[in-house]
């Protein structure tokens, strides 16, 4: 047993001598002829769709811009070759915890771009936390985001919570209550899930301070098609502001059946997938007037510029509402990193403290948190243009009543 | 000797898997949790459909519930508590849908088994939606990666022997009749739906705690997330691979196919999926009966024609 043990020791010792002398010598030996940055975002399963959408063509331009600049610039002056490591997290949790730890400790990248959605970007919080890199959270909608920022000192937050949202329309539908608009009776619907229930949780208290009435209040399971029925109950109870807080399917499941049911609300708020261009192509001129989360600043050039670099790189237009935050938040950790170099503890800090020139115009964070965010767009001469939160400079005057559906 | 032997390498392998996370990396360690736990859901998954042939989909239901537990009470209970409630739920649950389902046979089962995970996700759903107000629960537990993976290792050994056992206890004997042929086993004498009952009870109990050690590594739970069907899938393919009916199978069947899917994913990240099926396609062609009856068939051919030829007339 003793034997054994002295084996077992000194063995350990050995591996451990034989690790700490190999990392040694390869950190002095090696003169860095290029930056890794890894991340793994959901390729395939049910996540695959919104990190198509948002988060993976911001990646993909960011790395080809790099390279077309001749690499990433460090603050002597000289530009490094970027090497991408992607994975693919399958849509589960487990696995972008694994693959995270694979990008940490196996390739030892330098930076780490984060993954798609709430849940996998607080799966990963407390890994990018352990080996000490700063995470840029844009996906997740979380008003819990101050506490995170407490826990993980190197997290930082980029989308807002429901909350935010929820009392930007509040602000937008108690102005047009006081112009005598609208009558300040809303009929709202909400999917089951996550982004339905946040939204719906947040909503009431909001609604309820800016002294407007919720006359029809149901949930639907995601995936529902049928609206027909909703969408007659909401008509009947008198109220002249429809909200859906919905998914992509049923915002434009809805905006169909509605127009078939002659369904004619004054004000008209849907969920995820208005802010995607195709939902303006589709629709015409009978997107109209319609409201949802993010939207932005036709006046803004920097965004005008980047859109259109975007749909040369990938070949589709980015959406209208976290994909412009994404390119944005890959802008910061680059001037981080310009300014600070690939030491991961003095970029975190220069992203919390730092101002920054990017796509938005002037970005500092506070908090680690981006605060200052459009939170509610609307449909106006085939743009989704910000409308709130309403009190801030360059957000354009919502259109009511939303114009009467067009026959086609 | 042969038995000591076996006993012998079993205590040294637990032993050799206990300390590796002391000089593995996080990514090592990581791997270990991964296999773990799929190596304990197989070997749960088969203690009872191996010898019964119930094909279940249920897995990650059960999964799922444990993580639930843990999410839902870990601020307000000790963990060790948290589990031993996850337990019992986990087991009330396996007594109520058993009661209800172990007379359906065949396809009827194994569709049940498969809208359980989604049934009992919709519950939750629900109960979130109605009761608390949101639908994410957070899980902020100071449980190392070590820790969970000495859980797993301890629960994985703990399967591992009560599937030994049962194999050889009258129990056993009595699944393996009834997974013949039903109709003999109760003119035998055997009490059908209580046995099943009881295995499906301790395979399920073993998955629901599968997903509560598993939990805090995930820090934030939702529906979507913990009742993903795909675990039960993955399971029910390990399993199989390696063999279900014996003891050694799914253990053979999960560490190459995991083994395998982490290994695509690391350096196929766009092509997993393509490769995944083609390879599912080469096993069943190659393997049709598991890695475990592949070698022990070609182990009596290199011995000799007589002892292949008993292992025919014995199969």
């Amino acid at each position: 047993m003793t034997t054994w043990h002295k084996r077992a020791r000194s063995a350990l010792g050995l591996s451990a001598i034989l690790l700490f002398s190999v990392g040694g010598v390869s950190a002095i030996a090696q003169e860095r002829t290029s930056v890794k940055i890894g991340y793994a975002v959901s390729k395939t399963g049910p996540n695959a769709g919104g990190a198509g959408i948002t988060t993976i063509p911001n990646y993909v331009l960011w790395a080809k811009e790099v390279k077309d600049a001749g690499g990433l610039e460090l603050p002597d002056g000289k530009r490094l070759p970027v090497e991408i490591i992607e994975y693919d997290d399958r849509s589960s949790a487990e696995e972008v915890v694994r693959a995270t730890e694979r990008l940490a400790t196996q390739d030892k990248v330098d930076f780490i771009f984060a993954p798609w959605g709430t849940g996998f970007n607080l799966a990963v919080a407390p890994l990018f936390d352990r080996f000490g890199y700063p995470q840029l959270a844009v996906s997740a909608v979380t008003d819990k985001a101050p506490e995170f920022v407490k826990r993980w000192k190197k997290s930082f937050w980029l989308l807002g919570g429901g909350h935010d949202y929820t009392e930007a329309l509040a602000g937008v539908l108690k102005q047009a209550k006081a112009a005598g608009t609208i009558n300040g009776k809303i009929a709202m619907i909400s999917v089951a899930d996550g982004f339905g229930i946040d939204l719906v949780t947040a909503a009431r208290p909001s609604f309820k301070k800016a002294g407007l009435e919720v006359t029809y209040d149901v949930t639907y399971p995601a995936g529902t098609t049928d609206f027909t029925p909703m969408i007659n109950e909401a008509a009947k109870g008198g109220a002249d502001t429809f909200v859906a807080f919905s998914y992509p399917p049923e915002t434009f499941a809805i905006t169909q059946q509605a127009q078939v049911a002659k369904f004619n609300p004054k004000v008209m708020y849907l969920g995820v997938g208005t802010g995607f261009p195709i939902y303006g192509k589709n629709n015409g001129a009978n997107a109209e007037g319609i409201m949802s989360l993010g939207g932005i600043d036709p006046k803004n050039e920097a965004n005008t510029a980047y859109r259109k670099r975007h749909e040369e790189v990938t070949g589709k237009a980015p959406d209208l509402w976290g994909s412009v935050i994404t390119y944005a938040s890959l802008q910061m950790l680059q001037e981080a990193i310009k300014r600070k170099g690939l030491d991961r503890e003095a970029v975190s800090k220069e992203l919390s403290t730092g101002t920054f020139k990017a796509v938005l115009g002037e970005t500092k964070l506070e908090n680690n948190q981006l605060r200052t965010l459009w939170f509610g767009g609307q449909w106006q001469n085939g743009q989704f243009v910000a409308i709130a939160p309403v009190d801030r400079p360059g957000a354009a005057k919502p259109i009511l009543p939303k114009p009467v559906w067009q026959a086609k | 000797m042969k038995r000591f032997a076996i006993a012998g390498g079993f205590v040294v392998a637990v032993a050799v898997l206990a300390l590796a996370p002391l000089c593995l990396g996080a990514y090592g360690l990581g791997l270990l949790i991964g296999l773990a736990g799929y190596v304990t859901l197989a070997t749960a998954w088969a203690l009872f459909s191996g010898p019964t042939g119930y094909i279940s989909l249920a897995t990650v239901a059960f999964v799922g519930i444990g993580a639930y537990c843990v999410a839902a009470l870990s601020e307000v209970l000790p963990y060790p508590l948290v589990l031993l409630i996850a337990a019992a739920i986990g087991l009330a649950v396996a007594l109520i849908v058993g009661l209800s389902t172990l007379r359906l046979s065949g396809v009827y089962f194994v569709i049940f088994t498969f809208g359980l995970a989604e049934l009992i996700r919709q519950l939750v759903t629900f109960y979130e939606i109605n009761v608390t107000g949101t639908l994410g629960r957070y899980i902020f537990l100071g449980i190392t990666p070590e820790q969970i993976y000495w859980q797993l290792l301890a629960l994985g050994v703990i399967t591992l022997l009560l599937t030994w056992w049962i194999g050889r206890s009258r129990i056993g004997l009595a699944l393996k009749v009834i997974g013949d042929d039903e109709v003999v086993a109760s003119h035998v004498g055997i009490d059908i739906a209580r046995t099943k009952l009881a295995l499906f009870a301790v395979s399920a109990v073993i998955m629901t705690l599968v997903g509560a050690i598993q939990a805090p590594r995930w820090t934030y739970v939702e529906p979507a997330i913990v009742f993903n069907p795909t675990v039960s899938f993955l399971v029910l393919i390990m399993a199989l691979l390696g063999g279900a009916a014996r003891l050694w199978g799914p253990l053979l069947g999960a560490v190459p196919l995991f083994m395998l899917f982490e290994w695509l994913s690391a350096n196929f990240p766009n092509h997993y999926s393509i490769l995944l099926g083609l390879l599912f396609i080469l096993i069943v062609f190659a393997l049709p009966k598991g890695v475990l009856s592949f070698v022990e068939d070609n182990w009596m051919k290199r011995r000799g024609p007589r002892a292949a030829d008993r292992s025919e007339a014995r199969s």
